[in-house]
């Protein structure tokens, strides 16, 4: 009894060592944002402040690259789910000509370095004679995360019964009609799964970007370029905020999913 | 133009065949059937699995195109119109519920599409949650409810359509016994009340003959017999509907003059010569510990095995060229067990009651 009271407490001690080690990145992030620091500096404490809230977008460059991330994540997110839907549809549910090399080449694109992909990727738009601008970026962070959404909504369309369709055809639905009142909502989970996983990897993404970005900078290539001269707390307010964004994104996604299995 | 059908049959089928390419070789699933259901018949397409009953079934819901012949509703030819243009619905073996739309959207999900004005879709919906007993579960959604409370959903959201025809692909398979057989009379009612078609595809022999006007019993991609309940039962056209029907003995000889011999005993099988096979009920055979006198078809045999089963009992009995007959006696209040295991014992029956294929 005693010894498994120990091994209980140790657990314990153990599980929220490794919480801490986790979130103490997170941690330090958010609380340097407050930091009253005088210099370009922002690596030592010099007390409480909330000033870079209120001057959040005074440096123009980083304001820029923000935004240029934002909009890139939204359409690379939008049209991403759209031909990942698709994809994970016909994958699962259909059986057709070419479907084994369509699996290997999804599964590729997920297994392939982003260091590899960024280099073929702007032989591939130099040699196309395209200018590097937001368009490239969108459409290389379209290709690395076009898998994981047609991944995660084919897992889903693969438990789906194949007769609801059937069904709802039956009772006189349309094809467009069955897939906007049938099919989706059933594949709904899956696909807002995969649209926060597309969206999450293109806000983020410094490899593949930084070699298809031409002059245009994005939120994490502003942050390595200005390594050396020292990350302004301006970047710890906004890497707050998109994590507070993601945080409220994930428990509302969790909320709705109780609320489907409970009601 | 379509082709007028011969007869105003509410659904057609005309030499339909079915085809699958499978690993490069041509399968058939359904190999040529042609049946009429009459309007508001209750029929059944039975035979084990494999048979081509579900194909069938499915081609005249729309989901498979046949190879080849012809499917008509109502005289109409719809063989090659999609499933949302047919005017008969399904009830699927899996129920096939929205999951994420309550019981009325569910329900109402078929009129919506027609566009059917919203004060009708109240008033329908309303009326046949009404008979299939569901009133007051209006917003459960489907997990919500118990299997046979689904079943009657899906029964609900495709009877609603008032189409020319409803199918069901095994509906009550799902169920347990007790339910089934409950709902076995309860489909029966419901038919009665909104006299719709219904197409009824099942493996189980008593499910057919309890509910169907009509049955087609089927086997590799063919119907076997078309018939009603008490013909199948009573004279089957082949050994395979006297097996698949209800328990049969198989007796097998060559018979001389009209008489089959097995042993010491002598089977009735009038007009017949050389080869015969014959099939006898088992609740048509007579048991007795004494030779019976009459003209009778009786063979002596060994008790093997006594089950005592409530309302009957079951023996099977095994002959002197090691066929084994079952024999079921009723329970009555004047009968005990005449015989045990072991003991040698008379079988007897009428020979109306053989039913003989010969050569």
């Amino acid at each position: 009894m005693r010894r498994g009271r120990l091994g209980d407490r140790l657990l314990h001690g153990y599980t929220w060592l490794v919480i801490a080690w986790l979130s103490s990145p997170i941690a330090v992030m958010i609380l340097f944002g407050f930091n009253d620091t005088p210099s370009k500096s922002n690596t030592s404490w010099h007390g409480f402040t909330l000033k870079w809230y209120a001057q959040l977008f005074a440096i123009p460059d980083l304001t820029d690259a923000l935004w240029n991330s934002v909009l890139i994540a939204l359409v690379s997110t939008a049209i991403t789910v759209v031909i990942g839907t698709m994809l994970g549809l016909a994958l699962g549910r259909h059986r057709f000509r070419g479907q084994g090399t369509t699996n290997f080449l999804v599964f590729a694109a997920i297994s392939t370095p982003e260091l590899v992909m960024g280099a073929s990727l702007l032989s591939l738009f130099v040699s196309a004679n395209l200018p590097r601008d937001r368009i490239t970026i969108t459409i290389a962070h379209v290709l690395f995360s076009l898998s994981f959404v047609t991944v995660t909504v084919r897992a889903r369309v693969v438990t789906l019964d194949p007769s609801l369709e059937e069904a709802a055809k039956d009772l006189g639905a349309g094809p467009w009609a069955t897939f906007r009142q049938v099919t989706l909502p059933s594949i709904l989970p899956g696909v807002l799964a995969g649209a926060m996983l597309a969206f999450a990897l293109s806000i983020d993404d410094y490899v593949v970007t930084s070699f298809v970005n031409g002059s245009t900078l994005t939120f994490p290539l502003w942050i390595v370029g200005s390594v050396k001269t020292g990350i302004p707390p301006q970047v710890n307010v906004m890497g707050t905020l998109i994590f507070g964004i993601g945080v409220l994104i994930a428990i509302a996604n969790a909320v709705a999913a109780r609320r489907r299995a409970h009601t | 133009m379509a082709e007028r059908g011969l007869t105003d049959s509410a659904i057609e089928l005309q030499d339909v065949v079915k085809e699958y390419v499978s690993h490069g070789e041509v399968v058939q699933a359904v190999k040529g059937v042609t049946l009429a259901v009459g309007e508001g018949e209750f029929f059944s397409l039975l035979g084990p699995s494999g048979c081509g009953k579900t194909t069938t079934m499915r081609m005249i819901a729309g989901f498979e195109e046949p190879s080849k012949g012809v499917v008509r509703l109502r005289g109409e030819d719809v063989t090659n119109v999609p499933p949302n243009k047919r005017d008969v619905n399904m009830v699927f073996q899996s129920y096939a519920l929205f999951p994420h739309m309550s019981v009325w959207d569910n329900v109402a999900f078929g009129l919506k599409q027609r566009r059917t004005p919203q004060e009708e879709i109240r008033r329908r919906v309303g009326e046949m949650l009404e008979i299939v007993d569901l009133t007051g579960r209006e917003k459960r959604r489907p997990r919500e409810l118990s299997g046979g409370q689904q079943q009657r959903v899906a029964l609900a959201r495709a009877l609603v359509n008032r189409p020319r025809a409803l199918l069901l692909d095994e509906p009550l398979g799902a169920l347990d016994l007790k339910l089934r057989q409950a709902m076995q009379l309860e489909l029966k009612r419901i038919q009665r009340e909104v006299g719709i078609t219904f197409v009824y595809v099942t493996h189980d022999q008593n499910e057919a003959l309890t509910m169907s006007d009509r049955i087609a019993v089927m086997k590799d991609g063919l119907v076997e017999q078309l018939a009603g309940p008490r013909e199948i039962y009573e004279s089957p056209a082949t050994t395979f509907v006297a097996g698949f029907i209800g328990t049969s003995n198989l007796m097998a000889g060559t018979a001389t003059a009209g008489v089959l011999r097995i042993g010491e005993g002598r089977v009735l099988v009038p007009q017949h010569d050389g080869e015969v096979s014959v099939t006898v009920r088992p609740e048509k055979i007579i048991l007795s510990v004494d030779e019976p006198d009459g003209d009778l078809s009786v063979v002596p045999g060994t008790v093997a095995e006594v089950v005592y089963l409530g309302t009957y009992n079951s023996y099977t009995v095994s002959l002197a060229d090691g066929a084994e007959i079952t024999v079921f006696q009723q329970n009555a209040h004047d009968s005990t067990i005449t015989a045990e295991r072991g003991d040698s014992v008379w079988l007897s029956w009428q020979a109306q009651h053989s039913y003989v294929m010969g050569s």
